[in-house]
């Protein structure tokens, strides 16, 4: 579902990535954990295809999700909208109950400006699953939160997986997180950065 | 006088101001003392009842307003996708910077000569010169607003594969609405003046060729006449469509 086999990865001089292989299988979610700093993210934006730039290959099955560190919506579309607009074979029903199953009741009209932190961040969520994924990716889906919303989160995101079942690959600096959701973790150290056995 | 002003409706500022501004005009006409010059405001409403009655008011009021179209509707597509074009290619911006700071800096009257001389004294020549003087500044602000775009969202709009179309409505041209709303409001109030001097120069309808005609005469009230007729037009413009249009793309914001 995802193959992963980087050879390196560069910023100009500096050599972020040396060599990473591994897979992700369907149904399974893998944690990546690493200090800050060391290039989950960059890691996670090359499996997303948002960064071509780097040695080796990666592929996955289609179609992919994606929920970044912050909401990212688009805050002059209404919620409704903001899983229409990525999704536009989803019908206005299928979007509705998409809202409700993320605890987002009658909050299709909303602007993201209108709604709290926490419930942008469900709207993102309920954005990644709406599309069925095949493969879901996630960058530090949970930080910023205080320890209650990070609880709920953490709940609302397990049991969308659960159902979904896709291949899930995410990042943490959380190693609870990862021990919650994940099947297998997966840790990075070093520069460039290598995987090391956990 | 300040707290009184802070504490006043925006609409009963702007009727104060205004009505200042005619003040001044009554106090310079009486001092004056000359219609030939400056006539009272009051005074024009004779020939303006007249020009409107025999449909010369507005029959050059429509010319000068379909110019001003055609030429801003040209300046803004044209400039749009310039400014768009430029601020995401780099490369692009290179070569094409070293034109826009020429045609920003080549004065109106030169782009206007120059389109009546090359291609004759007709509208085509007329709009395509007001249209090349606002297609550099147009360019410029949208220029900016597009290196400004959310690379997070450009992400975001990757990953799900948006299609172009929708990514352009959905989440380029609304990041560049503040910057559309400077450049359209700027062009608006920017080629109406140019086409004045465009028909001024070289057309026979227009309110730039009255003026003309009544500059010739030296007969200022007329002058006044359609001036302050466009201003008046440029104004409903103003509140009619691009006031109501900024607010509902700014909906988002206030809601």
């Amino acid at each position: 579902m995802i193959e992963v086999r980087i050879t390196g990865k560069r910023f100009g001089d500096r050599h972020v990535l040396g060599p990473v292989r591994f897979d992700v299988a369907a149904g399974e979610t893998v944690a990546l954990l690493g200090p800050s700093g060391i290039g989950k993210s960059t890691l996670l934006r090359i499996v997303a295809g948002i960064d071509a730039d780097f040695d080796g290959f990666v592929s996955h099955a289609d179609p992919l999700a994606i929920v970044f560190q912050e909401p990212t919506l688009l805050p002059w579309r209404s919620a409704l909208d903001n899983l229409c607009i990525p999704h536009p074979a989803l019908c206005r029903s299928a979007g509705i109950a998409a809202l409700d199953k993320v605890g987002l009741e009658g909050r299709g009209d909303a602007f993201p400006g209108q709604l709290s932190l926490g419930q942008q961040r469900r709207l993102a969520l309920a954005r990644a699953f709406a599309g069925n994924p095949a493969v879901l990716v996630m960058d530090e889906p949970f930080v910023s939160l205080d320890a209650a919303l990070t609880a709920q989160m953490l709940a609302l995101t397990e049991a969308l997986i659960a159902e979904a079942r896709p291949a899930t690959l995410f990042v943490t600096h959380a190693r609870p997180e990862a021990e919650r959701l994940a099947d297998r973790i997966l840790e990075l150290h070093g520069t460039p950065a290598e995987l090391v056995a956990p | 006088m300040t707290q009184a002003a802070a504490g006043m409706a925006p609409a009963k500022v702007t009727a104060l101001s205004l009505l200042s501004l005619l003040g001044l005009w009554v106090v310079a006409a009486a001092l004056s003392a000359d219609p030939q010059v400056l006539p009272q405001p009051w005074q024009l409403v004779p020939p303006f009842a007249r020009e409107l009655a025999s449909g010369t008011l507005p029959y050059h009021l429509g010319a000068t307003l379909m110019r001003v179209i055609w030429a801003f509707t040209l300046a803004m597509g044209i400039g749009l996708a310039l400014g768009l074009a430029m601020g995401r290619s780099e490369r692009l911006n290179r070569w094409l910077d070293p034109w826009l700071v020429i045609f920003l800096n080549l004065p109106a009257l030169v782009l206007i000569v120059l389109c009546y001389l090359w291609i004759g004294l007709n509208e085509t020549a007329a709009i395509l010169a007001v249209t090349l003087n606002k297609i550099p500044n147009v360019a410029t602000v949208i220029r900016e607003g597009a290196r400004a775009l959310s690379p997070d969202l450009d992400a975001m709009a990757h990953v799900y594969r948006l299609s172009p179309a929708a990514r352009l409505r959905h989440v380029v041209l609304p990041q560049l609405a503040p910057f559309v709303a400077g450049a359209a409001r700027s062009g608006v109030a920017v080629i109406w003046k140019i086409v004045l001097v465009v028909e001024f120069l070289g057309r026979s309808n227009g309110v730039g060729f009255q003026i003309h005609l009544y500059f010739q005469l030296f007969d200022v009230a007329m002058v006044l006449v359609y001036a302050l007729s466009f201003i008046a037009v440029m104004l409903a413009v103003e509140w009619l469509l691009l006031q109501p249009w900024e607010r509902r793309v700014r909906r988002w914001r206030t809601a």
